[in-house]
């Protein structure tokens, strides 16, 4: 019951966002009617269209997860991006560096480096608010540039084939790589890119939600968040527990490189993130900073850029920008939620 | 000149107002007293216009108005003190009082004209406010009379205000008597809602008491008690009187030697020394901000211990340098002054405020690093709480902001008790508690202390401190001024120690 009602407001935004979208549609001189068949019905075929969904949906899980835990610790983490980039970086140096080593070594030491490297960038800003109050949104920021410069300068002047015209590490070894599903699933064709890290962005979100609400470290962080003097008070480390939350964070964007690395691309190349990081933010939003929500919610996204492809190839006048319009009329509705707020509290007081 | 008239509002279910009706005759001070919750305020806001009625009138000089917002209501001669002041600090008395009704053209601002009326206003109610100054630089007590020079201004015969004397001193509340006196002479009429009975009693006339959003029951204050009002706010005889047996105290629990701290404008604390013995409440009176909250916050260890110098004994434990945690495991336990913003994790159920301080200990953190949560373990000990301490509603899936202060508070002081403590600290424990409440939680204290536990107590209730305590420190500018034997020293006795004198005059 209480569940259903958490669900009530991010549906009635999304539902709200599609109405809007659907007059702008018309407006450009399309039909609304089938540019949503196109739009839905091109995300749910099987098996392409579900496939392709569930691999863009994979990045925004772990981001999505990432916004949320530092969110539960009051903390606006917009670094997911930078986050993500040194993780795949880093992830790809190590497949490269350590190229010889056999699988069962190889795949948990790039794991190692995807989680670590992006816990150590989310942890700066962690660090920097904790000792000094320095405002999470600026550092983060801030570290997403860093980040980007970095990991470009590093992969143009060390990493790259010579001769490559296009800004990308050579691949990593073999040992690298991790499966795609369709090796596993009778029917689901291999060229799907869609890799294990999908069902471990799920096991993520189960182990988030466990963290969050079991452990005494996910009760301090969540204390934190809700009431920094309360926490005090209680006697939480307030400062340790944002630093915790900030590398978990870190770690969480960072596992993003098991998909883009080592389930997709099999190296790092530049500008690989379609801003997976800032859309993590509003898959977040609209998921109520809770695991379930974080995961419908990037389902939902994932559809959208699956959808977003057929939209823009087969209508006149629709783009696929529409999916970006669609998305910031969603945040814009959830983030008005007081709005809707009102009305329905009393009717669903009404029916208690 | 104001009457309600079988009033009637209701916001979602509740039903805050029930056929409210109310009469106060021109001329006279009115208390309007009730429990938190009783409907009190929301009366009185739709006697302002700031709410509208479901049903029922609200009648003015003897004709029914229509009252759409605050603007007719100040038309007819009605203003408002607000219990939490409206004013804009970084200006000056005589900008904030023509604010909304400035003096001059449209672009002209009269402010010369403005400040003369608000002289002679201030002289002839005996308000003593500089029209030049800034509100910022005004006590609390001053920028109180601001607001009630604000209603002035506008020509208000009938004043409400709401909770006036929550925020005062007790020479603060002395002078703001005086002056309601003065204006009930110059024909003001005035109407006070508050909850304190001593304060019904000594300044007003009539008194209308509500209860569940109804009037329960109209008295002259010269016919009435103090029993009697109690009973007819809470519905039962109630027991205003702290009972509590002779202390029997112990060997000293808790030590305190020469404790400073350092604030960014000068010491918050200046070289306290005391000691409180087991089985015993010392209690300390004092103007709010003169250091007590520091006094409790250093002692729990929530200050910047950087800035702390002396030292803190618990039994033979120097704690002074334990963060908060190492002092609760210790057994010393602390009921803060603001519950909601530090007592409380106020968007957590009750079950997971009632770990606050102790998720990290058995029974309830479990496993390996105690990392677990045993909710069964959260459970068992929020049930114990609320059953122990009757918190209502008693269910642990609930928010505690949907609780009412007075069952806050005895979430909390039930957590604390749960350690169990050897030292409490408690500040402000009845702060926005209903009389039943008070009394509950009065008992428990008493109860706690002649379990053996030693107990410091913070209250600008001076009543209440005075009560409670076995022995009484009195606090000014971070410094103890003084000890006095609580049954024995006088109001003014230690009114005078709490403002150095200054008041006397």
């Amino acid at each position: 019951m209480k569940f259903l009602r958490e669900l009530l407001f991010p549906l009635a935004a999304v539902v709200a966002a599609f109405l809007a979208g659907a007059v702008l549609v018309a407006l450009v001189g399309d039909s609304p009617v089938r540019t949503y068949e196109l739009l839905i019905g091109s995300a749910l075929t099987w098996p392409d269209g579900i496939g392709y969904t569930l691999f863009y949906a994979t990045p925004l899980i772990f981001t999505g997860l990432a916004v949320a835990v530092a969110f539960r610790c009051g903390l606006l983490n917009i670094g997911a991006e930078g986050q993500l980039i040194i993780a795949a970086f880093a992830t790809a140096w190590a497949g490269i560096t350590f190229a010889g080593w056999p699988a069962w070594l190889l795949i948990p030491l790039c794991f190692l480096a995807a989680a670590l490297s992006g816990a150590a960038w989310g942890a700066i800003p962690g660090v920097l608010k904790a000792r000094f109050g320095a405002h999470e949104v600026i550092t983060t920021i801030m570290m997403n540039f860093i980040a980007a410069a970095l990991a470009s300068y590093f992969t143009q002047y060390h990493f790259k084939k010579p001769g490559d015209a296009i800004l990308q590490t050579v691949p990593v070894g073999e040992g690298a790589h991790i499966a795609r599903l369709g090796r596993f699933l009778p029917g689901f064709p291999e060229r799907i890119p869609l890799n294990l890290a999908f069902p471990l962005a799920l096991a993520a979100a189960l182990l988030v939600y466990l963290f969050l609400w079991r452990t005494r470290w996910g009760y301090e962080i969540r204390a934190t968040g809700a009431s920094p003097a309360a926490a005090e008070y209680g006697g939480i480390s307030t400062g340790r527990r944002i630093v915790l939350a900030m590398a978990l964070s870190g770690g969480l964007a960072g596992m993003v490189a098991v998909n883009e690395v080592l389930g997709y691309r099999y190296r790092y190349y530049d500008g690989f993130s379609a801003g997976y990081g800032f859309t993590g933010i509003a898959v977040a939003l609209l998921g109520r900073n809770h695991p379930v929500g974080v995961i419908l919610a990037s389902l939902l996204f994932g559809a959208l850029l699956r959808g977003g492809l057929f939209v823009d190839i087969f209508t006149e006048n629709v783009s696929k920008d529409l999916v970006q319009v669609l998305q910031a009329i969603i945040i814009l509705f959830v983030a008005a939620e007081a709005m809707f707020r009102g009305p329905f509290a009393r009717l669903s007081k009404k029916r208690v | 000149m104001l009457e309600l008239r079988d009033i009637t509002k209701r916001f979602g279910d509740v039903l805050a107002n029930d056929r409210v009706s109310l009469a106060v005759t021109p001329g006279t001070i009115h208390s309007l007293v009730g429990e938190n919750g009783a409907g009190k305020s929301t009366a009185m806001r739709i006697a302002y216009g700031f709410y509208s009625a479901d049903s029922g009138e609200v009648v003015v000089d003897g004709a029914p108005r229509k009252l759409g917002s605050p603007h007719d209501a100040i038309a007819l001669g009605i203003g408002m003190v607000h219990q939490h002041f409206m004013l804009v600090e970084t200006m000056t008395v005589a900008e904030n009082i023509v604010l909304g009704v400035e003096p001059g053209g449209a672009l002209a601002l009269d402010l010369r004209a403005a400040g003369e009326r608000v002289r002679d206003l201030s002289r002839s109610f005996g308000l003593q406010i500089d029209p030049e100054a800034r509100v910022e630089t005004l006590s609390v007590g001053q920028q109180q009379r601001v607001e009630l020079l604000k209603a002035l201004y506008r020509e208000a015969r009938l004043l409400i205000l709401d909770e006036p004397t929550a925020v005062l001193s007790p020479q603060a509340v002395a002078d703001l008597f005086r002056i309601l006196r003065g204006m009930r002479e110059q024909g003001k009429t005035i109407v006070i809602v508050t909850h304190k009975l001593s304060e019904v009693l000594e300044i007003s006339d009539e008194v209308t008491v509500m209860r569940d959003g109804r009037v329960v029951g109209h008295r002259r204050t010269a016919e009435t008690s103090a029993a009697e009002l109690a009973r007819l706010m809470v519905g039962r005889d109630v027991l205003l009187r702290v009972v509590k047996p002779a202390a029997k105290p112990g060997a000293p629990v808790l030590r305190v030697r020469d404790l400073s701290l350092q604030g960014a404008a000068g010491r918050r604390l200046d070289g306290v020394s005391f000691e409180v013995r087991a089985g015993e409440i010392v209690g300390v009176a004092g103007v709010e901000g003169n250091g007590q909250t520091e006094l409790i916050d250093a002692l729990a260890g929530l200050v910047d211990r950087r800035a702390v110098t002396g030292s803190i004994d618990l039994g033979g434990e120097d704690v002074t340098a334990l963060p908060a945690r190492g002092r609760n495991e210790r057994g010393i336990a602390h009921v803060p002054e603001d519950r909601q913003r530090r007592g409380l994790l106020l968007d957590f159920d009750l079950a997971e405020n009632a770990i606050l301080g102790v998720d990290d200990r058995r029974p309830v953190a479990v496993g390996p690093g105690r990392s677990w949560l045993d909710r069964e373990a959260i459970r068992r000990r929020a049930k114990k709480i609320v059953e122990a301490f009757d918190v209502r509603p008693p269910d642990l899936a609930l928010p505690a902001r949907s609780l009412s202060g007075g069952n806050q508070q005895k979430l909390i002081l039930g957590r604390e008790l749960e350690l169990p403590p050897r030292l409490l600290l408690v500040a402000q424990p009845t702060r926005g508690v209903d009389i039943g409440g008070i009394e509950f939680i009065h008992r428990r204290l008493v109860e706690l202390r002649d379990s053996g536990c030693a107990i410091l107590l913070v209250s600008s209730e001076l009543e209440e401190v005075t009560a409670l305590s076995d022995r009484l420190l009195v606090m000014r500018q971070g410094r103890i001024v003084g000890e006095v034997d609580p049954a024995r020293a006088s109001t003014e006795e230690i009114g005078l120690l709490m403002t150095g004198g200054e008041a006397a005059a």
